[in-house]
């Protein structure tokens, strides 16, 4: 017999340690102050997950082993170092496919050489009930895979945001996933399927690879947040699925944990949005309206227009402002200058602060992380229900490169496609300053916001961070 | 472990993992994904396996890169959320 089937009750309990640490790694994040302490923890326990492997298997190619890890932690800690915060969601979907891809290839080798993983029984075939196990971890990493290499060159701007509509995809889509399922269950069953039918377990693969690829072509740039979070789910779910297969808890814990704080940032986000898991996955929302707001509707409605020192004296005379940002503030990079709008404004005595909407950005908590980068204390920075209530007593609230998050229609208009999504109610502060590089293109929803042509709105129609720096040289004098 | 224990701790994890990432603020669910991220690279064991102990060269090979994809995971993904953690400020009190 080999050792992975017996192990002795040391190593069980180290990797037990690891996942406890990986507990304590995401216990850490209730709140900034604790959260580095966690993300140590949750480096010991990968520490203490790596050696006890290494050190309870006869490696007799340590060197190999000892390269393979220099040359990945080198390639992803200077990718760490160097990326720019604005590119987060992308890098968080190049991440989760290489997670997905190492689930496939650990199953691919668990398949090809099962006797090294234990799990063959006395006809030298794989154990049954390990083969669902192997077949559900190599299609769940094969869809975590190609489902976020789409994403990411989604949102990476290689691949435009827009849905890609294939007619008649959802019978497509279910037929494939049941043809999965059909081949797992098959592979499950047969006497000796390495003998019988050694196409199927690769079948099952390309299958899954497909599936993640048609999966996630028809979801718009809006549902990125989602997507980037099911993915996340779903990279958990493969590890977990390979820890059965290995026996190992700490894959399995792993693999719960990150399968569970996947489906929940998914719920959040669809919840922010008022839709249904199923619709997003459905795909298709934003059809009409890209980033660009090709061909966006036709604006014959009256608008103020104001400039930078229009918005810089408004703001002088205010006592409180609140700063509402958008994707629109990341893609123009104008966190800094805002934040330098802010302290100009905080020296003046105006109470400044900011309110983030849940599905503000590309991936969840986007918009914290780059107000964190440009140095915003986060005690400034508040949710959506914490802060809603505020806007009524605000004197301006500047609204930048936010759009549907804004828009009343969703409380009002019951045939608009955002109804339901609860919004920030910028509307009812004192004015509303609305930076917009133009007024076409209204937002990744396509509906036109009823906030741009309220009497008591400014907009300001620029390129977010020149519009926020020309406003700052009107504050400095 | 036999294959009641083992779903045990998955379904106990489930459960943990419920409530932790409820307790997570929003503001930190950027670096709650990176750091997700990195731990469930944590798959590494199982590519680690495969190249120690692998008998055919293909599934060393599979086993091999398998490893050099979670590290990538893994590095980058601490590195990157500890880099994120760090620039969270409180205000400073005058």
């Amino acid at each position: 017999m080999h050792e992975v089937a017996a192990v002795p009750p040391f190593v069980a309990l180290a990797y037990l340690i690891a996942g406890v640490l990986f507990i304590l790694a995401l216990r850490g994040l209730s709140s900034p102050a604790s959260s580095r302490t966690g993300n140590r923890f949750g480096m010991a326990g990968m520490a203490i997950a790596i050696g006890t492997t290494l050190y309870t298997h006869d490696i007799a190619n340590l060197p190999e082993i000892i390269g393979a890890i220099a040359i990945g932690g080198i390639i992803g800690f200077v990718t760490a170092r160097k990326i720019a915060m604005t590119d987060m969601p992308q890098l968080v979907a190049a991440f989760h496919s290489l997670v997905g891809l190492a689930a496939v290839l650990v199953g691919a080798a668990a398949y090809l050489t099962p006797a090294a993983f234990g799990i063959v029984d006395a006809a030298g075939q794989i154990h049954n009930a390990s083969r669902i196990e192997l077949g559900l971890g190599v299609a769940i990493g094969a869809i975590t895979f190609s489902g976020s290499v789409i994403a990411f060159l989604k949102l990476n701007g290689n691949m435009s945001g827009k849905p890609i509509m294939l007619p008649g995809r959802h019978v497509i889509n279910l037929g494939t996933l049941a043809a999965i399922l059909g081949l797992i269950a098959w592979f499950y069953a047969m006497v000796a399927p390495t003998i019988d039918a050694p196409w199927l377990f690769w079948t099952v693969i390309a299958l899954s690879f497909i599936i993640g690829f048609l999966l996630i072509i028809p979801i718009g740039g809006a549902d990125m947040p989602v997507v980037v979070s099911m993915l996340n789910s779903y990279s958990g779910w493969a590890a977990a699925a390979m820890g059965f297969t290995l026996g190992n808890s700490a894959m399995i814990i792993t693999g719960a944990l990150v399968g569970s704080s996947g489906a929940i940032l998914s719920y959040i986000m669809c919840k922010a949005m008022n839709r249904s898991f199923i619709s997003v996955i459905a795909g298709g929302f934003g059809a009409d309206a890209g980033p660009a707001g090709a061909g966006g509707p036709v604006v014959d409605r009256p608008y103020k227009r104001g400039s930078a020192e229009d918005a810089a004296f408004l703001m002088k005379q205010a006592e409180s402002v609140i700063i509402v940002p958008g994707y629109g503030m990341a893609v123009s990079q104008a966190q800094h200058a805002l934040r330098e709008m802010g302290d100009l404004l905080k020296k003046e005595g105006i109470s400044v602060k900011y309110a983030i909407h849940p599905v503000a950005g590309r991936m969840p908590g986007h918009m914290n992380v780059l107000l964190a980068e440009a140095n915003v204390p986060y005690d400034d920075v508040f949710e959506l229900e914490d802060i809603n209530g505020e806007f009524g007593q605000a004197d301006v609230a500047f609204v930048i490169g936010a759009n549907d998050v804004t828009n009343p229609a969703a409380k009002t208009d019951k045939s608009s496609p955002i109804y339901g999504m609860p919004i920030l109610d910028v509307a009812n502060a004192k004015s509303v300053l609305f930076v917009k590089r133009s007024m076409g293109g209204a937002g990744y929803a396509g509906v036109d916001n009823e906030v741009f042509y309220m009497n008591n709105t400014m907009m300001l129609l620029a390129d977010a961070k020149k519009m926020v720096e020309e406003i700052v040289k009107g504050l400095a004098h | 472990m036999d294959f009641v224990s083992i779903l045990s701790i998955f379904v106990m994890a489930c459960f943990v993992g419920y409530y932790v990432v409820w307790s997570v603020t929003p503001a930190l669910h950027t670096p709650l994904m990176a750091v997700t991220n990195a731990i469930s690279s944590v798959i590494i064991v199982g590519a680690l396996v495969a190249s120690a102990e692998a008998i055919g060269a293909t599934a060393k090979y599979l086993g091999l890169l398998a490893v050099v994809l979670a590290s990538i995971n893994i590095f980058g993904g601490f590195a990157v959320t500890e880099r994120m953690l760090a620039m969270y400020k409180k205000k400073e009190r005058k």
